[in-house]
């Protein structure tokens, strides 16, 4: 064997305590990158292979009610490749066991046919009965929360009139990756499911026979889908229709899409940080490694070593570490990888989540480390291999010491000896220790960064559900209805206070930039849901004009005082021109306030109601779930604590386990960092520290003069790695947590702070104690033998 | 400063007839700075070494004389002057040309021995022997320095005599035309310092080496065709030896 590689190994064996942090440092960062990256390559290919095998429609539509015969007009509008009409109906369920009402939505079984769209993908049971009456496929998620399995029976309420529904099948669909509630932010499986019925029996029960109430197509390549659409909504409007929207604005695809994009951020932002942070370290450790070799590097120069030769020696060696550390943390990732999709099929219902590991996501990890390492390697190395041989063989001169600041500053006579030694120690070696410093307080960056979001999820949830929104439940009736509607529900059990509101459908536009949104009308006086930003400040409603939400507004383009385009897409489908009169800075959705009373006036209906908000006593809920559940005009009830709840259980619950594994990964490399500066500083100064030693110090006061350096280092790294924390993970808030269905704020809790802090001085305090027993076994009389 | 006989006689061949010069140094100084403070170690020096002969460098410490092995080795630049090996100039190579010059001819025996510490003697030697063009087999040199049976010992399992002539062994491996030793037994005691001086002595008598051996050591000396004594960056006097000893001749 070569006596170079020869050497690369018993180099490695030697200094396998420093090897293995600065492995488990490139680990720890590659496993983040592999873990994040993959993760959302995985949930990317799940989705489009879903899309693509199960003929995802691109376009919908919803009518009243059309006849049969506008799909082939429907077909004939340039750029639609295939239309599915279909029948679907929002009903009530009732479930046993549940106390609360629960909503289904109904829809007609696509044919099982290849060339079908949205197809169904049967789990478990079998598919329809052509032709058969009282079936019903069931959505995975609403199955699974209830036990459902094939066979069992469920009660609906279809048109007015109880059906007993047979579930022949629990399925998953494309429509449905995330099974959510129309106009919901916050998804319920326990309170929402999709039934998928027979069309023939499904038009029957709604008086639909020979019609449809709705429509999904696809489009040609190159298809100019705004267009498609605009004549899509000419030909469904005077069938009551109510808008179309594309792919992008399709609820659960709207979720999946900004569930990537927050994982992008998760995924891309976190993790480059990670592995620039382990780069970062690597360097840093790999230079001061090599700078310990300077004498050896002088020899091979000697001898006649080219420095190119000398490099890649040390080259090699640090590709070792990378090769170790990468293999290690591409296995780890893969496996947290693992557990991470896992997670997210109990929220996003693919036919198939495979966890992918991306050559691509390794590759770019494995190259940006061994970048790192080779770039502080040859650094190193051409500093140790410009000096002549004969100087690079001679020990280090003298290094120039003086007072340090403190001294200067006349406080000496403050200081014990020991801590001037500290002071001046820093002092002469300024880029050193500004780097360990640095490293250190990039650490507890990275902790931070790892535990954060959970801290804003909070205040999110607290300022947006708990402190804006004070009701308990959200009553949506079956049709806009009187104030009758409302004197009737106030006379319920347990209702405290109700607050009634008048939610339509709309379009909002300025200048080219256009969304659909909900218009929800509110009384001047509304005390249950308040409109309030994120410094939890009450926003007015003014009594003409919209409020609208502050990203809304960033998207439309739209300040206070300027007007904006509104269609409303239902009654008579107004078109006017409306000033906006405040901005509300909030933390979800795209959501647009006016007041009741000008909405009614706009929509020229009289003083018409969409449903209430509800404040209930806790005690009575139980009654007014069952009444509500049987009050025919009550179409649905959303219970926000419930969905809170379920929010907490699911994506909550997903974060704190991507958390922890990063948190993981923090502190290892917190310990790497630390270790390793302690102990190649005990390395750099050993024979300082032995001739100490033989002169008369204990063991305490060189140890104190090796680790005092490392406590005020890591002391001083703790603000810095707090602003750093807080800095990235501005950073990350800015683009990952920042769209249109979801904002959060830079909350940090002190807690996560204290937390970053600890596990930093826990990893600082272990390296002490490890570099404490190497300094007690130090062989004084060796390292004063051997020159330096 | 040197007198006219002494300047004739540090460029003298001993054995005037058969010897061309390998080294001519002429008017070489040094200064280098230490810490602080600026350092004077050659003052302007001439000297020439012949083929095959064996050179003994003496002074005290401090008295320039590793300063002028390192630029005759090609470790180190001087400040101003001359340094030929052969037809080379050396003080005008650059880095590459050095290491090129160095890995081609020159031998290096340093008083640390400044061995790998994790490869065994065979290995430190075969360090040497991959990047040679005529190399001897790493056994055949540490034969040559009486270590066969010490070829897989690691640095720290020898004795300081036993690394040294390891480092001798990779020094010669290479079979170069010059060994240049740098306090060989410095850190060595007599009986060690013997056995190396023994193995230097026949590298220069067994294959022809032109050898140079810097020393404090006046008695060292003894065994030297010439002895060159510096002072103070100066060349102090020049001797030829007509009657060397053999190291284990030298009277401690």
């Amino acid at each position: 064997m070569d006596p170079f590689n020869v050497k690369l190994w018993r180099d490695l064996w030697r200094m396998r305590g420093q090897a293995l942090a600065i492995i488990l440092v490139i680990a720890s960062g590659v496993a983040t990158y592999v873990m994040a990256l993959c993760t959302l390559e995985s949930l990317k290919r799940a989705q489009a292979e879903y899309y693509e095998q199960y003929r995802f429609a691109e376009v919908f539509a919803h009518a009243k009610r059309a006849p049969q015969a506008l799909e082939a007009r429907i077909a004939a509008i340039p750029g639609i490749a295939q239309v599915q009409t279909r029948v679907v109906a929002n009903v009530k369920v009732q479930m046993p066991g549940l106390t609360e009402p629960a909503t289904a939505k109904l829809i007609s079984a696509p044919e099982p046919l290849r060339s079908a769209l949205n197809q169904l993908h049967v789990r478990k049971g079998r598919y329809l009965e052509p032709g058969a009456r009282d079936e019903a496929i069931v959505s995975e998620g609403f199955a699974e929360v209830h036990g459902l399995a094939p066979g069992d029976r469920v009660q609906v309420i279809m048109n007015g009139r109880l059906r007993e529904l047979v579930m022949v099948g629990i399925a998953v669909s494309p429509e449905f990756i995330y099974q959510i509630r129309e106009g919901d932010i916050l998804p319920d499986d326990r309170r929402f499911g999709v039934f998928w019925m027979n069309r023939d029996d499904l038009a029957s029960a709604f008086d639909l026979d020979g019609a449809f109430n709705d429509v999904a197509c696809t489009l040609m390549p190159g298809a100019a889908e705004t267009e498609v659409l605009r004549q899509l909504d000419l030909l469904t409007q005077p069938y009551g229709g109510t808008g179309t929207v594309g792919r992008a604005d399709q609820s659960s695809n709207k979720f999946v899409m900004n569930e990537l994009q927050e994982l992008r951020g998760m995924a891309v932002i976190v993790p480059t940080i990670f592995l620039g942070i382990s780069a970062f370290l690597l360097h840093m450790v790999i230079s001061r490694l090599i700078g310990l070799e300077r004498e050896q590097i002088a020899a091979l120069k000697a001898f006649g070593y080219t420095r190119y030769e000398v490099g890649w020696h040390y080259v090699k060696l640090v590709l070792l570490f990378v090769v170790l550390g990468s293999v290690l943390g591409t296995v780890v990732g893969a496996y947290f990888g693992e557990l991470v999709s896992g997670l997210y099929r109990h929220f996003f219902r693919f036919v198939a989540l495979r966890f992918y590991l991306d050559p691509r996501v390794v590759l770019s990890a494995v190259a940006v480390t061994a970048g790192a390492a080779i770039v502080g390697t040859l650094a190193t190395v051409w500093r140790a291999a410009a000096l002549p041989p004969a100087e690079a063989m001679r020990p280090e001169p003298p290094a120039t010491f003086g007072p340090s600041v403190m001294e200067r500053f006349g406080l000496q006579r403050l200081l014990p000896e020991s801590v001037r030694m500290i002071l001046r120690q820093l002092e002469r070696r300024p880029v050193k220790s500004l780097l360990t410093c640095l490293g250190i307080a990039l650490a507890i960056a990275a902790l931070i960064l790892g535990s954060f979001s959970l801290d804003a999820i909070d205040y999110a949830i607290d300022a947006q559900y708990v402190a804006a929104m004070r009701e308990d439940l959200n009553v949506l009736f079956t049709e806009p209805s009187s104030n009758r509607a409302l004197h009737s529900l106030e006379r319920l059990r347990g209702v405290r206070l109700c607050e009634p509101f008048r939610a339509v459908a709309a379009r909002i536009g300025h200048g080219h930039a256009e969304r659909r949104v909900e218009i929800l009308g509110l009384s001047a006086e509304a005390e249950l849901h308040r409109l309030m930003d994120i410094d939890c400040h009450k926003v007015p409603l003014p009594a003409e004009g919209v409020v609208l939400s502050e990203k809304l507004g960033e998207v439309l383009g739209v300040q206070v005082g300027d007007q904006v385009q509104v269609e409303i897409l239902e009654g008579q489908r107004p078109r006017v021109e409306l000033p906006v009169v405040g901005l509300v800075n909030d933390f979800a959705g795209t959501a647009v306030y006016m007041r009741r009373d000008a909405l009614n006036r706009l929509m020229r209906e009289a003083d018409v109601i969409s449903g209430a908000f509800v404040a209930a006593d806790a005690g009575a809920l139980d009654e007014l779930y069952g009444e509500l559940k049987n009050a025919p005009r009550v179409a649905a009830v959303s219970i926000k604590g419930a969905a809170i709840q379920s929010f907490r259980e699911t994506i909550a619950e997903n974060i704190l386990r991507m958390r922890s594994f990063i948190v993981l990964f923090a502190g290892v490399i917190a310990v790497g960092v630390v270790y390793n500066s302690a102990s190649i500083s005990l390395a750099e100064r050993g024979r300082e520290l032995a001739t100490l030693r033989v002169i008369g110090f204990s063991r305490a006061e060189v140890s104190l003069l090796l680790l005092g350096e490392l406590v005020l280092l890591t002391l001083a790294a703790i603000p810095v790695g707090m602003l750093l924390g807080y800095g990235l993970a501005g950073l990350v808030i800015r683009f990952s947590y920042d769209t249109e269905l979801f904002r959060l704020p830079l909350v940090i809790n002190r807690s996560t702070y204290g937390f970053a802090v600890a596990v930093t001085l826990a990893a600082a305090l272990g390296s002490a104690l490890a570099v404490r027993r190497m300094l007690d076994r130090l062989d004084l009389v060796a390292v004063l033998k051997t020159k330096e | 400063m040197m007198n006219a006989d002494q300047r004739e006689a540090a460029s003298q061949p001993v054995f005037a007839a058969e010897r061309e010069a390998v080294f001519q140094a002429r008017a070489i100084t040094k200064v280098y700075r230490m810490g602080e403070v600026e350092v004077h170690a050659l003052r302007g020096v001439d000297l020439d070494l012949f083929a095959g002969e064996l050179v003994v460098l003496l002074g005290p410490s401090g008295s320039g004389k590793s300063t002028l092995l390192n630029i005759l080795g090609g470790l180190d630049v001087p400040t101003s002057g001359t340094v030929h090996y052969r037809d080379h100039d050396l003080s005008k190579f650059d880095d590459s040309a050095l290491t090129r010059y160095r890995r081609e001819h020159v031998g290096f025996v340093f008083q640390f021995y400044n061995l790998i510490p994790s490869l065994t003697a065979r290995e430190n030697v075969a360090l040497i022997t991959r990047i040679a063009e005529h190399p001897m087999k790493p056994d055949e040199a540490l034969a040559l320095v009486g270590l066969s049976e010490r070829a897989d010992h690691y640095p720290s399992q020898m004795s300081g005599g036993e690394q040294q002539r390891v480092a001798i062994a990779r020094a010669i491996a290479k079979r170069p035309e010059v060994l240049l030793c740098d306090e060989p037994t410095g850190a060595l005691d007599v009986q060690t310092g013997v056995l190396v001086l023994e193995a230097i002595r026949r590298i220069n008598v067994e294959i022809g080496t032109t050898v140079a051996v810097i020393t404090h050591n006046a008695v060292i000396a003894d065994m030297a065709d010439r002895v060159i004594s510096l002072l103070d960056g100066h060349i102090a006097s020049v001797r030829i030896n007509s009657a060397k000893l053999s190291p284990k001749e030298l009277a401690w």
